[in-house]
């Protein structure tokens, strides 16, 4: 038997240069997914629990960039004849006068018109004539609007919302929702997907389900899956179902730009009396984006072009995105909607998609 | 000596090829020579082969195979048979165990009848191949432990794929076979059950795992650092104390005022690596069957500590009247 002891000499070189290419290659694949510093971070609860916003000045920096308010119009004076008056097929608006009306549209052509059709976007050469579909859409959209602004203030206080909020510029948002039909039904023996298991950047890029929108911002399905008790009492909540509510929380956070713990403590999602205030707007909002979903976006979907809707053919709707973009208060929480009165609207009297204010008291919970 | 100091080992023993111990009769040959890999040497053993394959290995690759082109050609065919969006979506592919409505039947292949198969067949694989580690070591003469060890992982994927499923009544339960999709169902899994962190048996789980990785690093560290004084002859020094193992002793008693002896610390980690698995096991087995949320379990028994407020009290809206719902 012999020992050998020492490495060939010959090929050290060449192993020293082909580890370090190694190395290289194993750390650019190993921090591709990382995010360059500096990152700071924010306590938000009590010490010791890891409630931390994380915080990245240089990517804030880009946030703010794209979150910068238009100037306001200068307001209009109060008096002279009511819109109604003046003009035809006035529907909306009514209770504006001649300066006020002119300002919401001169408001709408900026943020919402394409820059080179203007008025033209909606409008035909007869101003009262309903024959564009846009000018049908952006009627009902100022119900919406003055809606959200009079009946949702549990969710949007008095920062208010206005066609700025989603559009920024922009025909259709930047940040709306199909439904994704998946690839059930071209399958023929091979196994389904269960909606899920594919990069999304809605949820984050994980692999849960891809469209929780349908079932949760659309349908009212239960997001709640956590039992109330410690020992099984009957919830039948299973791991598939806990998927579709983490991909809806994904879906939240990515919206928002925050952690879980902006809402929850981490260490109990479902337990409400440890939980920061936040998780109450963020309740309020889901229940306004379902309801805006279903009483404003949907009945307009015969309305549009099929270029307008999705593969199966529904209208381009609402989730947190839409208005949010990344920034856990619209436009970094500065009111445009303050500027703009015509926009806020009375709250609703009927019944329809406008739930009264919630009182204080108890009932049993559901 | 320097020898030790190194990343890799730098002692090689080359020789004639050694073949092994006599087999019993009645069972296949060792196939091959054996042969002599320097790079291998680096890591392990220069000495490659010859490899003993057997009824229980051929049938445990066969079906570990078969399990392994159901998984694989699914998720193939789930990106339509695109060999680039393959390789890029991989970690995200999966294929999904049938709905939770399913029940325990039986579902059509395409509904989760796949992933049954799958699994059935990558069980029997596993399975066989623990026969086959217990009858190899049997062969040699040696004892079981390596088997019994093994089984004690098995007995983790077993509860986690089917036996807390079967109690659950639902194989909709189980864990998708995939990269990213098995992480978020653990991720899942915790938060439906109300976080895991609280469950004892997770605890104790987590206790052994990273003191495995303590203690691989404490016997590791403390054999190379006495290999120059003969530390790595082990066995003979369990009942032969020469000096590497009285310093070795001494370094431990030094540090922490306490050691382990050449024989103990194997038991040690034998024992840490085996309850790793066993009592996750056993956590996992209680979850959704015996208790359905392990932070109101931990608050009942006075595990969770109790912090201060410090936001104003939240309420639940959906208790509130006039609430939308």
């Amino acid at each position: 038997m012999r020992t050998r002891g020492t490495p060939m000499k010959r090929n050290t070189a060449l192993n020293h240069r082909m580890v370090a290419a190694v190395l290289c290659v194993a750390a650019a694949a190993a921090t591709s997914g990382c995010e360059r510093p500096p990152v700071e971070t924010l306590q938000g609860g009590y010490r010791g629990l890891g409630m931390e916003q994380v915080i990245n000045p240089r990517l804030d920096a880009k946030k703010a960039a794209h979150n910068q308010v238009p100037a306001a119009i200068p307001a209009a004076p109060a008096g002279g004849p009511p819109a109604s008056t003046v003009y035809k097929n006035i529907q909306v608006l009514s209770d504006l006068n001649v300066a006020q009306f002119t300002r919401v549209m001169l408001a709408i052509t900026q943020w919402v018109a394409p820059a080179d059709q203007s008025c033209n976007y909606c409008h035909t050469s007869d101003m009262a004539s309903d024959a564009r579909y846009t000018k049908v859409v952006a009627r009902r959209m100022l119900e919406m609007v003055r809606h959200v602004n009079a009946d949702w203030k549990t969710h949007v206080a008095d920062t208010g919302v206005t066609c700025y909020t989603c559009h920024r510029g922009n025909a259709v948002p930047q940040n709306v929702w199909f439904t994704d039909p998946g690839r059930s039904a071209e399958s023929g023996l091979i196994a389904g997907n269960a909606g899920k298991n594919k990069p999304a950047p809605a949820i984050g890029l994980t692999a849960l389900p891809y469209d929780p929108f349908t079932r949760f911002l659309l349908g009212d399905a239960n997001i709640r899956v956590i039992s109330n008790d410690a020992l099984p009492d009957g919830n039948r909540s299973s791991i598939k179902q806990t998927d579709s509510t983490y991909a809806l929380m994904i879906s939240i956070s990515q919206s928002l730009g925050v952690n879980c713990d902006f809402c929850h403590n981490t260490r109990s999602f479902a337990v409400w009396d440890a939980s920061t205030p936040k998780r109450t707007t963020a309740w309020y909002g889901i229940r306004m984006v379902r309801d805006l979903n279903n009483q404003y976006l949907v009945p307009l979907t015969s309305h549009f072009p099929s270029s307008r809707l999705g593969i199966l053919g529904d209208v381009a709707k609402v989730n947190c995105a839409t208005c949010h973009q990344g920034l856990f208060k619209p436009l970094y929480g500065q009111s445009m909607a303050k500027d703009y009165p015509e926009l806020l609207g009375h709250p609703s009297t009927s019944d329809a998609g406008s739930p009264p204010p919630p009182t204080a008291e108890l009932v049993t919970p559901k | 000596m320097a020898e030790y100091q190194n990343i890799f080992t730098r002692v090689q023993i080359r020789g004639p090829a050694y073949l092994g111990v006599e087999l019993p009769r009645g069972t296949w040959g060792r196939q091959g020579k054996g042969g002599f890999s320097h790079l291998l040497g680096r890591f392990g053993d220069a000495q490659i082969g010859p490899i003993y394959l057997g009824t229980t290995g051929l049938l445990s690759l066969l079906c570990g195979f078969i399990s392994f082109e159901i998984i694989g050609l699914n998720m193939f065919a789930s990106v339509h048979w695109n060999p680039v969006q393959f390789v890029r979506q991989l970690p995200w592919l999966a294929l999904e165990p049938p709905a939770p409505a399913n029940g325990l039947h039986f579902p059509r292949l395409q509904d989760g009848g796949w992933w049954l198969i799958a699994g059935f067949f990558l069980t029997s694989s596993v399975l066989l191949w623990w026969l086959r580690m217990y009858r190899r070591a049997r062969a040699l003469g040696m004892g079981t432990h390596v088997a019994w060890a093994f089984l004690s992982a098995i007995w983790l994927m077993l509860v986690l794929g089917i036996i807390r499923p079967v109690l659950m009544g639902s194989y909709g339960e189980a864990v998708p076979f995939g990269i990213f999709p098995h992480l978020d169902w653990t991720a899942a899994f915790s938060i439906r059950y109300g976080n895991l962190f609280y469950n004892p048996f997770h605890c104790l789980s987590i206790a052994f795992l990273y003191g495995s990785t303590l203690l691989f690093a404490m016997h590791g560290g403390t054999i190379l650092a006495v290999s120059r004084l003969g530390g790595d002859r082990e066995l003979e020094q369990i009942v032969d104390r020469g000096t590497a193992a009285e310093r070795a002793a001494l370094f431990w008693r030094w540090t922490m005022g306490f050691n382990a002896t050449m024989e103990s610390i194997h038991r040690w980690a034998w024992w840490f690596a085996v309850l790793c698995p066993l009592v996750g096991g056993i956590g996992i087995l209680l979850t959704g069957t015996v208790v359905d949320n392990w932070y109101l379990w931990a608050v009942k028994h006075h595990v969770a500590p109790v912090y201060p407020h410090v936001f104003p009290p939240v309420v639940d809206p959906a208790t509130l009247s006039g609430t939308p719902q």
